[in-house]
């Protein structure tokens, strides 16, 4: 035994003590004991690596029945394979750093406690989510991060903006959970189980389906639930929204591990997929079609986080592009990496915000390389990484998901090269209007607290190194065996040209002549309108879905259920008994002589009936 | 039973006593008097017992005469108290005076 449920307990301990007792404790104590159990947790993981040796098959611990009910039988079992472990070492590595880092960005906040609480939460069911050995344990998990998701966007509870951004992360989550309910009940139908190892033995056998099959619809189903989760077209709208939570969170969930829960799931769910061509072409187009889109809104956005939320947007729509074309290895392989430079990124962004104390808007940013030297360089290499430099971590994952792409439709390739020129650009783009030129803001900047730039320096590393250290494609193998091994080194010198394009692009358009971006914006015209609101896609929504469902609220549901039922039944009861009351209470006179007659009365009537019915029984 | 009185006249004159005492009670405003109502058919009913019980030659009727006489004689110590407590209050003894519920 391993004891694998060691590792999500570390982080719910945290959860119950700083949650219960945290209120009194002084910061440094619950800090401690949320790093402490998130450490503790990633060391127990380390640990159990090291124990369960080479996992060529999965290591599976099985600790009871949660649900059996006739041939339904769900257990709660916990599981290790190669890609979990992953998962597991991305989670807890990634989530420690940032848990330290948090330690130092909240050190002025309120509610210190309930952050860590809710932090640590949050990790516990990440850790259920990629355990979990069958599809109900992994769809707790997933439904408890969602939680802790909208919890920790509605942290700053006195800001209107961070309550609706954290409603709308929730209620667009739960359209994609209905399509992963429906498919866990198609495959609970069709399979009998719904653990891992049991279904895909099951579907393994089966043919490849042309044409609209069960799997297909399964697979199409559960891709519902990953565009909810991992923020796809047409539900990624939530995901921008999301940066109202504190940046921390912004960097853990919301770029590093929650939004890539959807492509875990995709990848868990390879067999199902790939025994269903039309979904996983589904897949492949919607990942390119929201890697393009947010791309393009990630050029004209001025605020910061906002800008690096439509990167992460873009960059999971890469993530399906892989697994759409079946190259889940290089989607867990930019699953990796992302969090390596996507968390730094963040992190560094939120190092900017520290030190300007809270401005987000670039326009009133600039020249800050002097003042914040350190979080210039560690964003510095998040930023070649992202660009897809030769070396860095992006380069291999992003070459990996682009020459899957070439091979299996060329011009998803292309498109996938444009939006690494696009990425590119807005990166450079918003490191340039932070970083160089004259600073623009009113604020005194400066330089984070060794608690905070540490953890980024450790990110720093990885993403430069990240991609080179750990071949995560070659580790995933036996999982996930790559199809073809062709390296076309012209298919990787475009795409890395792609990058090194952007970033001039953005240099000779924000530093060298600033006044480049203003006269395309106006050249462009109604398309730079179109992109900077995002296509309206809000506003769309907003009338055709959030509109009608106010209004049909409104009138039908309060003013005719609500108001006319409902409260009409209560009144009614209240109506009648007072109707039967102001009958009987002229009885209650306080007339002793009427009581007496009333009970004479009484009795002669009992009497009367029951002669009657002596007279009738004989 | 020996004597040529049957049991129903017993029965007749206790019901004659008993719906006497219900007019009584029913009928007549003073305190005093109504009370006395009470005792009547207490007693009425104390006649049945006895007439039932003799007639049957089981001795539960006369018990329970007993009891109902304890009940009155107490009864009777407690209602003169309160009539005499309510007379000193309000200087009357008409029963429909001394209700204080507002109709």
């Amino acid at each position: 035994m391993q004891h694998l449920w060691l590792i999500p307990l570390f982080p719910f301990l945290g959860f119950l003590i700083n949650g219960l007792f945290g209120r009194k404790w002084p910061n440094s104590l619950v800090g401690a004991v949320a790093v402490g159990s998130v450490v503790a947790s990633f060391a127990w993981v380390v640990k159990v690596l090291l124990g369960v040796g080479e996992l060529e098959h999965a290591y599976v611990e099985r600790y009871f029945t949660w649900i059996q009910s006739g041939g339904v039988n769900i257990g709660v079992d916990l599981a290790v394979d190669r890609l979990t472990a992953v998962m597991l070492l991305v989670v807890t590595g990634i989530g420690s750093l940032i848990h330290i880092y948090a330690t130092g960005y909240m050190s002025h906040e309120g509610g210190f406690y309930r952050f860590f609480s809710y932090l640590n939460l949050f990790m516990f069911f990440m850790l259920t989510l990629v355990l979990g050995a069958n599809y109900l344990l992994l769809f707790v998990g997933w439904e408890g991060v969602g939680l802790c998701s909208y919890l920790l966007i509605g942290f700053y509870t006195l800001k209107k903006s961070a309550g609706d951004a954290a409603k709308k992360a929730f209620i667009v989550n739960r359209i994609g959970d209905f399509g992963f309910s429906l498919a866990m009940f198609l495959i609970m139908v069709n399979f009998g189980s719904l653990d891992f190892g049991t279904v895909m033995a099951k579907v393994a056998p089966l043919p490849v389906e042309q044409t609209m099959g069960i799997l297909t619809i399964i697979a199409l189903l559960l891709f519902v639930g990953a565009t909810g989760k991992s923020a796809q077209v047409p539900l990624y709208v939530w995901l921008p929204d999301a940066m109202e939570g504190p940046t921390p969170v912004s960097a853990l969930i919301h770029a590093a591990t929650m939004v890539t829960a959807g492509v875990y799931m995709t990848a868990r769910s390879a067999t199902i997929f790939t025994h269903a061509p039309m979904a996983m072409e589904v897949v492949a187009v919607v990942g390119v079609i929201t890697a393009v889109m947010a791309a393009t809104i990630g050029m004209t956005q001025f605020d910061l986080k906002k800008v690096f939320a439509y990167s992460t947007v873009s960059q999971l729509g890469y993530m399906f592009i892989a697994c759409g074309v079946g190259a889940f290895s290089a989607g867990i392989y930019h699953v990796v990496t992302h969090a390596f430079f996507k968390a730094l990124l963040f992190l560094g962004a939120g190092s900017v915000i520290h030190a300007l104390e809270g401005e987000q808007d670039m326009r009133h940013m600039g020249g800050l390389r002097k003042k914040i030297p350190i979080t210039f360089a560690v964003l510095c290499c998040a930023w070649v990484a992202i660009a897809g430099i030769p070396g860095t971590s992006g380069y291999f994952s992003k070459d990996a998901i682009l020459l899957a792409a070439h091979h299996h439709h060329p011009w998803m390739y292309w498109v996938g090269v444009i939006t690494a020129g696009m990425t590119a650009f807005y990166v450079s783009r918003s490191m340039f209007m932070t970083f160089w030129g004259e600073y623009r803001g009113h604020h005194h900047p400066h330089e984070s607290p060794a608690i905070m730039w540490v953890p980024l320096a450790i990110l720093a590393a990885l993403s430069l190194a990240g991609g080179k250290l750990f071949d995560v494609p070659h580790y995933l193998e036996p999982l996930f065996p790559m199809a073809h091994e062709e390296h076309d080194m012209t298919l990787v010198a475009i795409a890395s040209s792609a990058g090194f394009i952007g970033i001039g692009l953005a240099y000779f358009m924000y530093v060298l002549s600033p006044g480049i971006p203003k006269s395309i914006a106006a050249t462009l015209g109604p398309i730079y309108k179109l992109v900077y609101n995002k296509y309206f896609v809000d506003e769309v929504y907003d009338a055709t879905v959030v509109s009608p469902m106010v209004a049909g609220s409104r009138s039908v549901l309060w003013r005719v259920v609500d108001a006319g039922v409902i409260d009409g039944i209560v009144n009614g009861t209240g109506t009648v008994a007072r109707g039967i009351g102001s009958v009987l209470r002229t009885l209650q006179s306080g007339q002793i002589r009427s009581y007496a007659a009333w009970v004479t009365a009484g009795s002669v009537i009992v009497l009367v009936a029951l002669s009657f019915l002596a007279g009738g029984a004989q | 039973m020996p004597s040529a009185v049957p049991l129903s006249w017993y029965l007749i004159l206790s019901a004659i006593l008993f719906c006497l005492g219900i007019a009584g009670f029913i009928f007549r405003r003073n305190i005093i008097t109504v009370f006395m109502s009470i005792e009547l058919m207490l007693n009425a009913v104390n006649l049945s017992f006895i007439a039932f019980s003799y007639q049957l030659r089981q001795v539960d009727g006369h018990i329970f005469s007993f009891f109902v006489m304890v009940v009155a004689a107490a009864e009777a110590a407690v209602g003169l108290a309160i009539i005499l407590t309510v007379f000193k209050n309000r200087a009357t003894l008409a029963i429909d005076d001394v209700s204080s519920m507002n109709n």
